[in-house]
């Protein structure tokens, strides 16, 4: 059935068909409708959850945490300095390996403030061990909702559901609302393989030394550097599972998507521009009007952006003669972030081998400046026909 | 012409008139003085001026009568809610003719 | 020059908008005004009559109540990929006559144009060349529906399917009683039906 609503009450309604039991939320701009439309769920009595509310998002995180470990299916969301806010915890919840999935209303951190969207925020956090996904429009965020729970509990690890604030979250366009059935058969309940009850006492995530250690039992219990080598190790084996996933997802829902890259006009493209989220769909309108003018170009969504799926990447673009990378965030004192991973994956994958796309490096939309779908368009036809820049560009800067 | 040479690389701004651009356009209502009602209007003296106090955007005078800056005066009501003779009633801007907002 | 009443015109550009796949309607309200639930009621009608692409975009600054905003609604055949502000809309939706003060409401709309316009004023005080006029004193219409003054946002939807003709004033009378079946559903699709018996345009 399909409705017409905007992005933050899509990833209610997937929280919602989740049955999620239990929300810990702290508001901010541009997520509170998100988590206001939750507590009306719960109050209403259509979601059977508690929701917690929290004096800040370090707590409403520390929550999920305490929640996840006792076996409760949890919820967060926040957005830029909210997420900053909850850093110690982000990390927390990965080494902790808890299932817990949070979306990400994509928008710049302060200094200076500023409430609008670029992706800075979620960006910021892509070394934490979270896995992230970014969404392009309202059925992806639902749909990503949905397959994050069911991915997160396989693989025992937290994911980001990130979407752009305001461009997505606030927007309205018509998406299928998926049956509570569908997604009760997709999505089985939460069983941990422990979760803290008083029968069974444990103590979780206690100091571990440098060195392994012998437990109660006579066996060899990891290190530090065992836990996080398996939470790599489990991280890289997600882009296996991330496509399991998506095949479950399109056996029941009928809707199918790749689940790391979504490429539109690439196969025969001399040239490709690459982003994450919605800038990838207001991206195809550039290629479709470049086209028209003779040119060979695509567009490839990064969905995945953690774990990076590098070898989809690479394949995909082996062959292709420029990569324009165009994104809304950036590591400070280098370059864009996307960019930098895309880069090593093709040298990984690609070096030697006679085929390395040269890759430019866009930077837009900071602080949700607008992004003109004309400049776009000039931009890209600009980078076809000559490298612009070693640096990486900022499209629209006013200096 | 950007920005390049502007005098600093943070933000920072400073209070003045205007900053927030022509915040009278704002307004739904306006507050209107009755000075049969207004304390320092019938004693002709310096006295209460609640009103000034309270303004968030200081844009009421401390003079007899107390004069309202339309220009940037939000109609938040603050006043006329403050005011212990209620000598200031909001009243619909839409009351007011197309000159008399110029 | 073309005469803004000039039948031959208008009903051009009527034919023009009902063969478009791809309209892009700017609302001009405050904050308050409820113009995104408008806009939102329009896709809605859209969408259910064969549009499969509506994106309803609202444009933010710093909110409150009573400042300016605005919302683009587009509506297209296909979907819509692109979710930037409109810049050359085929129509302006003006809630408040006072906006045309504030704002500047024509900003970049296409010859020929619509303007829908609540005011109490007279449709000939306007003077806008290049464009087509709608007018309706919504805010005397939606009081005499029933509705608290200044709820204009229901009416107004009766004035721009009398200005565009693109949907049908049925779909959009269910969609408003749909949108608002817990609040004085008929008031509001009264209002919007008297707004569009009303609205004038210079035809």
């Amino acid at each position: 059935m399909h409705i017409i609503e905007n992005g933050n009450v899509a990833a209610a309604l997937g929280v919602k068909l989740c049955r999620a039991n239990v929300i810990a939320a702290y508001p901010i701009t541009p997520q509170t409708p998100l988590t206001e439309r939750l507590s009306e769920y719960v109050e209403s009595g259509e979601m059977k959850a508690e929701y917690i509310p929290v004096e800040s998002e370090h707590s409403a995180l520390a929550v999920c945490i305490a929640a996840s470990s006792a076996g409760a299916r949890t919820f967060t969301a926040t957005s830029a300095n909210g997420l900053l806010y909850m850093h110690e915890q982000v990390q927390w919840a990965s080494g902790a390996r808890l299932p817990i999935v949070m979306c990400v209303v994509n928008r710049a951190v302060g200094a200076p403030w500023n409430v609008w969207n670029d992706q800075q925020d979620s960006i910021s956090q892509r070394d934490t061990g979270w896995i992230q996904i970014y969404c392009s429009d309202h059925q992806q965020i639902i749909d990503t909702v949905i397959k994050a729970y069911w991915l997160a509990e396989k693989v025992s690890i937290p994911i980001m559901v990130c979407y752009d604030g305001y461009i997505l979250s606030h927007t309205y366009m018509p998406f299928d609302l998926p049956d509570q059935e569908k997604v009760d058969a997709f999505l089985p309940p939460f069983k941990p393989e422990y979760a803290l009850n008083p029968d069974q006492p444990a103590n979780l995530n206690t100091v571990t030394l440098p060195d392994v250690r012998t437990d109660i039992h006579g066996e060899l219990a990891h290190g530090y550097m065992e836990i996080r080598y398996l939470l790599q190790e489990d991280l890289r084996t997600t882009i296996t599972a991330a496509a399991e996933a998506e095949k479950r997802f399109a056996d029941i829902f009928g809707r199918v998507s790749d689940p790391h890259i979504e490429p539109y006009r690439c196969d025969d493209a001399d040239f490709v521009a690459v982003g994450m989220g919605s800038l990838t769909y207001q991206l195809r309108v550039c290629v479709d009007a470049l086209r028209n003018e003779g040119f060979r170009v695509g567009v490839m969504g990064v969905r995945y952006y953690r774990p990076f799926p590098d070898e989809a990447i690479a394949q995909a673009m082996k062959g292709k003669q420029g990569i324009i990378v165009f994104e809304k965030a950036l590591s400070y004192g280098y370059e864009g972030a996307l960019a930098s991973d895309l880069k090593s994956a093709l040298y990984e994958h690609l070096a030697g081998t006679g085929s390395l796309p040269a890759v430019q490096n866009f930077i837009a939309g900071i602080g949700g400046r607008e992004i003109r779908t004309e400049d776009l368009t000039n931009t890209f036809r600009a980078a076809l026909q000559s490298r612009i820049s070693k640096e990486p560009l900022w499209i629209g800067l006013k200096l | 012409m950007g920005t390049r040479n502007y005098r600093r690389k943070t933000s920072h701004s400073e209070h003045g008139p205007g900053d927030g651009g022509r915040t009278g356009s704002w307004r739904v209502e306006r507050p209107v003085l009755d000075q049969n009602l207004c304390t320092p209007c019938k004693r002709n003296k310096e006295s209460c001026f609640i009103c000034w106090l309270f303004c968030p955007e200081v844009v009421i005078s401390r003079t007899i009568p107390p004069a309202f800056n339309l220009e940037y005066c939000k109609g938040c009501g603050i006043c006329a809610e403050e005011c212990p003779t209620k000598a200031i009633t909001m009243v619909d801007e839409a009351k007011f003719s197309e000159e008399e907002k110029e | 020059m073309p005469k803004r009443n000039d039948p031959q015109t208008i009903a051009n550009f009527k034919d023009i908008v009902m063969n478009k796949d791809f309209i892009e309607i700017r609302w001009h309200g405050r904050g308050g005004q409820g113009a995104i639930t408008a806009a939102k009621i329009v896709a809605g009608a859209a969408f259910v009559s064969g549009y499969a692409g509506v994106v309803m975009a609202p444009t933010f600054g710093t909110e409150r109540r009573g400042a300016p905003v605005m919302t683009s609604l587009k509506i297209s055949k296909e979907k819509i990929y692109d979710l930037t502000p409109i810049e050359t809309p085929d129509i302006v939706v003006v809630l408040d006559h006072l906006l045309l003060k504030e704002a500047d409401v024509t900003h970049g709309l296409k010859q020929g144009g619509i303007i829908v316009l609540n005011t109490p004023m007279a449709h000939d005080t306007y003077n806008f060349k290049n464009y087509r006029l709608a007018t309706a004193d919504v805010t005397a219409i939606s009081v005499e529906a029933g509705l608290p003054h200044g709820m204009v946002n229901t009416g107004i939807i009766g004035s721009l399917e009398k200005a565009m003709n693109l949907l049908g004033i049925e779909i959009l009378i269910q969609g408003i009683e749909e949108e608002f079946r817990t609040r004085k559903p008929q008031n509001n699709s009264n209002a919007a039906k008297i707004a569009y018996e009303r609205t004038i345009t210079g035809e």
